[in-house]
């Protein structure tokens, strides 16, 4: 299986050298990172090339990495059913980039690139109808950046005099639970009250 | 068809005053035949439909959000309330893509195990599925009949795992238990009796003039919109692509099952209905062979590990044994880095669970990819030109439940 995936691969990068920025087979998964600019053609080209055919989309989601400059990675999923393989293609996008739709290629990326503008707030260019899906009429944010917190930032609820549905600011009873479980032997950093003073007189030193 | 003249040809006068515009109507959120909280802005011309728009999103719980900041043995319940006609098949690929990154193999009684369950819980899904859909079209005695039959499965559920429906059953390297001894002979007395049953539906349904007329050439669907809309299970072989992961991309031990693969012909509700019918036969020639291999081949249903609790036993004797139950059922297993997307032939189509793992307890992305989110989408293509009244019967061929569409 490895064997197929990793000659699609190379077949892949040699027919369009420009888009892959480069590819791997792990766990058994074909994945190819695609420059920004050229995906819509890149994917066009996957659809109608006889070897890669992949005719059904799959998935289109995005992960945050906050950390990094280009912020997201958008990935889509493509399954060929005549050539029984699936890829995956990432492509790493800035905050404020547009990524071009690809709903004229495939009809079914509407509502995942909906989806990803409502969770994540990535800009697709020519989109026919890019509105919210997901979340509540008149929401405001992108759930699914790790910045947001789980909570959310309103709650709603009946009010018995008013006779409507009002939204408030959030309002915690009880802290919100996260426990840190990480192992102590390995990853959490426990850092001691007033530890943090002799690292900074060290520092000084 | 488009309402513009009537049958004989002749059409309405026109005067100047006159004004036709098309009508608007909220079709749910509590409309019965929206098989949940669906709303849809249909645009009417007469009783045809212009155009479809699904308002969706009324059930939507957060759960990728909350994934996030759960470990992955808490999450694992999250999948029996997607799609909760049939909540093992979800479980299954949670617990393959895990089993997946961390490279934990399967003991072979679990995985017997595990289709026995699955295919359970297709008919499970395809009963409420074909009897409802019966009713959305006019029939009211399939889903009492149906509905009895799946009351003695979600038992046999219960008797596996405790729960009628959130199950949690399939874990992370295994099942959670072992079978009670009794259970694989009422099961397989069961699966020699449902066919009774079967044929009963089918007595009521197949030729019936009724559910013929309001379900052939309704809701076509040919080989290039499955491409285009991304269709996967029924949808697929109703129009007559013999697709199905279960054959084509074998996970778990489906590759040693004899079983057919039943296809459409016309790709028409009825068509669709036809499939599903048959496909419950062959769960329950999967369902027997099942049974025969999981008594042939005793032992242990969980790879003990790091990622699977100790034995009951170890943990009263051994104290690494107790430590290594605290651990993880508060801090849990940690997976490797990595990403993965495992897909599993769930009743409803292909279900996929895209996992990106950062070598922590929790995972740091989870995309779930349902198949009624897909076929939802394509509503406004589906539905366009047909009555008002074809749309119930749509929704109701699209086996769409919104626990899996709205996540």
């Amino acid at each position: 299986m490895s064997e197929a995936l990793k000659e699609l691969g190379t077949h892949i990068e040699l027919k369009r050298p420009d888009c892959v920025l480069g590819w791997d087979v792990t766990h058994g998964e074909l994945n190819v990172d695609v420059a920004l600019g050229n995906i819509a053609g890149f994917i066009e080209f996957l659809k109608t090339d006889a070897t890669c055919k992949f005719s059904s989309l799959v998935d289109i989601t995005a992960v945050d990495y906050p950390e990094r400059a280009k912020r997201f990675d958008v990935v889509y999923h493509f399954l060929s059913m005549y050539q029984n393989h699936r890829i995956r293609l990432r492509v790493a996008v800035r905050e404020e980039d547009m990524v071009p739709s690809i709903t004229d290629i495939h009809p079914s990326a509407n509502w995942f690139e909906r989806e990803v503008f409502d969770m994540f707030g990535i800009l697709f260019s020519g989109h026919p109808d890019l509105r919210r899906l997901l979340t509540d009429y008149g929401f405001r944010g992108y759930p699914l950046r790790k910045d947001f917190p789980t909570t959310g930032y309103t709650e709603v609820r009946y009010d018995e005099v008013e006779k409507r549905v009002v939204y408030e600011p959030v309002n915690l009873v009880q802290e919100y639970r996260q426990f840190d479980f990480m192992s102590p032997w390995e990853g959490a950093e426990y850092i001691l009250p007033g530890d943090e003073k002799t690292d900074e007189k060290s520092g000084a030193k | 068809m488009d309402g513009s003249k009537f049958d004989d040809g002749s059409s309405d006068a026109l005067s100047g005053e006159q004004k036709i515009r098309n009508f608007n109507i909220n079709f749910g959120p509590q409309h019965p035949a929206a098989h949940g909280v669906l709303r849809m802005v249909l645009e009417l011309d007469g009783e045809i439909v212009e155009r479809a728009d699904p308002h969706i999103g009324l059930l939507h719980r957060g759960t990728e959000k909350l994934m996030e900041s759960r470990t992955y043995l808490q999450n694992l319940p999250y999948f029996d309330r997607l799609d909760y006609v049939a909540p093992m098949n979800q479980e299954h690929a949670w617990c393959l893509a895990i089993e997946r990154l961390t490279g934990v193999e399967v003991p072979r009684r679990a995985s017997l195990i595990r289709v026995l369950y699955s295919e359970i819980g297709r008919i499970l899904n395809h009963l409420l599925n074909v009897t409802t859909q019966a009713m959305d079209v006019g029939a009211l005695t399939p889903p009492l009949w149906g509905f009895e039959e799946r009351e003695k499965l979600m038992i046999f559920y219960e008797r596996a795992c405790g729960a009628r429906l959130h199950a949690a059953y399939f874990r992370p390297g295994g099942v959670h238990q072992d079978l009670p001894p009794d259970l694989l002979d009422d099961i397989e007395t069961w699966s020699h009796e449902f066919p009774t049953v079967l044929d009963d539906i089918d007595g009521l349904l197949t030729e019936n003039r009724i559910f013929k007329q309001r379900n052939a050439l309704i809701g076509v669907v040919t080989e290039e919109e499955i491409l285009e809309y991304g269709f996967s299970g029924v949808m697929v072989r109703g129009s007559g692509l013999a697709w199905d992961l279960r054959r084509a991309q074998p996970y778990e031990c489906y590759d040693e099952f004899d079983f057919e693969i039943p296809i459409g012909k016309n790709g028409d509700c009825y068509d669709r209905y036809l499939v599903r019918m048959e496909e419950m036969r062959q769960s329950l020639l999967i369902i027997r062979q099942a049974i025969a291999k999981i008594r042939d081949c005793p032992g242990d249903v969980l790879a003990r590990g790091k990622i699977t609790p100790p034995k009951r036993g170890d943990m009263k004797t051994s104290m690494e044994s107790l430590i290594h139950h605290f651990k993880l059922y508060t801090e849990g297993f940690h997976v490797p880095a990595g990403e993965v997307y495992a897909a599993v032939e769930a009743p409803k189509g292909e279900f996929g669970v895209y996992l990106v793992a950062d070598g922590t307890n929790k995972p740091y992305r989870a995309k779930l990819r349902a198949p009624g989110y897909l076929h939802l989408q394509a509503m406004d293509h589906v539905a366009k030109g047909h009555q008002l009244a074809d749309v119930a019967a749509i929704i109701g061929t699209m086996d769409i439940v919104f626990g899996e569409v709205d996540r």
